[in-house]
């Protein structure tokens, strides 16, 4: 699974963060950023799609490996 | 002002049709308002206050918090007469700025919010409600208090106050503006211009006093703050701080309310905190959509049609963004308050540009503020005294009478509360 954050739709609500901090960080500004690199780990499936299902700006896009 | 005097204000007969958020029905019956009108309407209007909108769709509230080029932020709490304010910043940057400005005007407060500064503030917090709690004094099993009145209302203004650096012992004092402005929107105008007038001399007065003594906290930040080299104009800066107390205050106190007044009332709930604590944060979550405080208003810009209704130009539109938390189309059970609900993409803090500033603020406070509560009270039920409601945009209990069944000894912090490095400590 792969994950992406839309920086334009992002508006720094930090649900993300505090669901799933191994996979996204804050910056300064309080927008989001992915920090896992590649594919996530199985185990962390779960909580990256409840964190995409938290996200009020709908900014977080969860998709297939290709 | 653009539009005619309104009529003399009357009761509410049809919400559809003759809507009044001034109306201390609104805040009592908000839930089955919303519902009735998603149901038949569901943009609601009324000719008061010179014509105002009121949508209770998720769909419909997001597409107007999304939509910058039709609406303005120019006035976001609606009144008799429209705000008249040159420049891009308005009245109280950046909750009353548009794009581009906007842009700029937040990006400067953004660092100060950030989740990880905030976090550093959590001892401070902790002492402040541990310090409010044992002002109740003696209070034993039985005896019933006033939490909105004597805890709610008090935290988020003791946190404001250190973070802008005012003085503690105004915080009544500023509450009072607060209220003032927020809770008054009928009064004639000549006495609102007056309160204005005592709000922004106090706020000229604290600003002065921190330019010449600069100290490490907002206050001092923004009177050095520069945009592309230029220092703030004086009204941008004391219009920020207002925004600060305006935003911070009521709002926090309101939800801190709902859920004490939630736990009261649902005792299967409040025993499931006190034996998983950790469930907190989620139930936060969830009273947040659920008791959401806040509504916003917009101006419109130009003329146009919204799904079949004729928007006018400086109409009002409001964003009850508790509406659009409980809109079955996006949530499940929406009017049931389930406190470990786990899919929450609530709108409690606004969609969009304008999403709340302090909502990492307000989440720490709201979650420490409880955890000290519960310590000192594991067990409360409601009290004797009927809750009564705030009036206007921002919903929440202004009392709420609780009978403490279990009272544990208050924990005695320090009299002065050390202060954590925080605006200027950049690691
Ligand atoms: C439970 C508590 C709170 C709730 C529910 C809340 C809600 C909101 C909402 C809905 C907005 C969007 C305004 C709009 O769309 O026009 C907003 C904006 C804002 N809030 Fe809060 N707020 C809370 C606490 C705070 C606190 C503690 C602070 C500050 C210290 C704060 C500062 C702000 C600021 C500065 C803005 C304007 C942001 C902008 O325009 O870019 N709020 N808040
Ligand atoms: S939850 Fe959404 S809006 Fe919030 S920080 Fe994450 S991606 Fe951004």
């Amino acid at each position: 699974m792969r994950v992406r954050v839309d920086a334009q739709r992002c508006q720094g609500q930090n649900r993300c963060y505090a669901l799933a901090p191994e996979v996204f960080d804050v910056d300064d500004l309080g927008q989001a950023l992915v920090i896992a690199t590649g594919s996530i780990p199985q185990s962390l499936e779960a909580r990256v799609r409840l964190a995409a299902a938290n996200c009020p700006e709908r900014a977080i896009t969860v998709s297939d490996d290709d | 002002m653009t539009k005619p005097a309104p009529p003399p204000q009357a009761p509410v007969g049809d919400w559809a049709t003759d809507f009044d958020l001034a109306e201390p029905e609104y805040n009592e019956r908000a839930v089955e308002i919303w519902s009735d009108l998603r149901s038949r309407c569901p943009v609601a209007h009324t000719t008061r206050y010179g014509g105002a909108w009121l949508p209770v769709r998720h769909e419909h509230i997001r597409q107007i918090a999304y939509d910058t080029e039709h609406y303005t932020s120019r006035g976001v709490v609606v009144g008799n007469l429209r705000p008249i304010v040159p420049g891009p910043a308005g009245a109280a940057p950046p909750i009353t700025s548009d794009p581009p400005f906007h842009g700029e005007a937040r990006r400067l407060l953004l660092p100060a919010f950030a989740p990880k500064r905030i976090a550093l503030l959590e001892p401070d917090i902790r002492l402040l409600c541990q310090r409010q709690l044992a002002k109740l004094g003696s209070v034993s099993a039985g005896d019933q208090i006033d939490a909105a009145v004597d805890y709610a209302q008090q935290v988020p203004g003791a946190v404001m106050a250190r973070l802008l650096g005012l003085p503690e012992t105004d915080h009544e004092l500023f509450r009072g503006f607060v209220h003032d402005l927020l809770e008054g929107v009928n009064l004639p105008e000549d006495e609102m211009a007056r309160r204005r007038d005592r709000f922004d001399a106090y706020l000229d007065e604290q600003i002065a006093a921190h330019r010449r003594a600069p100290q490490d906290d907002l206050t001092t930040f923004l009177s050095e703050a520069t945009i592309d080299g230029q220092p703030l104009a004086p009204q941008h800066v004391r219009g920020t701080i207002a925004l600060l107390l305006l935003a911070g205050i009521d709002t926090t106190w309101s939800l801190l309310g709902s859920s004490l007044h939630h736990l009261a009332t649902h005792q299967a709930d409040l025993k499931r905190l006190r034996e998983n604590p950790s469930l907190l944060p989620t139930a936060i979550e969830e009273f947040l959509r659920a008791y959401a405080p806040a509504t916003m208003a917009r101006l419109v810009k130009q003329s146009h049609d919204f799904h079949g209704h004729a928007f006018q130009e400086e109409d009002w539109v409001l964003l009850p963004f508790a509406a659009a938390n409980r809109d079955p189309e996006v949530f499940e059970r929406a009017d049931e308050i389930l406190i470990d609900r786990a899919v929450n993409p609530h709108a409690a803090f606004g969609l969009g540009i304008h999403r709340c500033l302090g909502s990492n603020l307000a989440r720490l406070e709201l979650r420490v503020a409880l955890e000290e509560f519960l310590a000192r009270f594991p067990s409360f039920e409601p009290g004797d005294e009927a809750v009564r409601w705030s009036v206007g945009q921002i919903r929440g209990p202004r009392r709420l009478s609780l009978r403490l069944l279990e009272v544990q000894n208050p924990i005695a912090p320090e009299t002065t509360i050390p202060r954590t490095e925080y605006t200027r400590s950049r690691s």
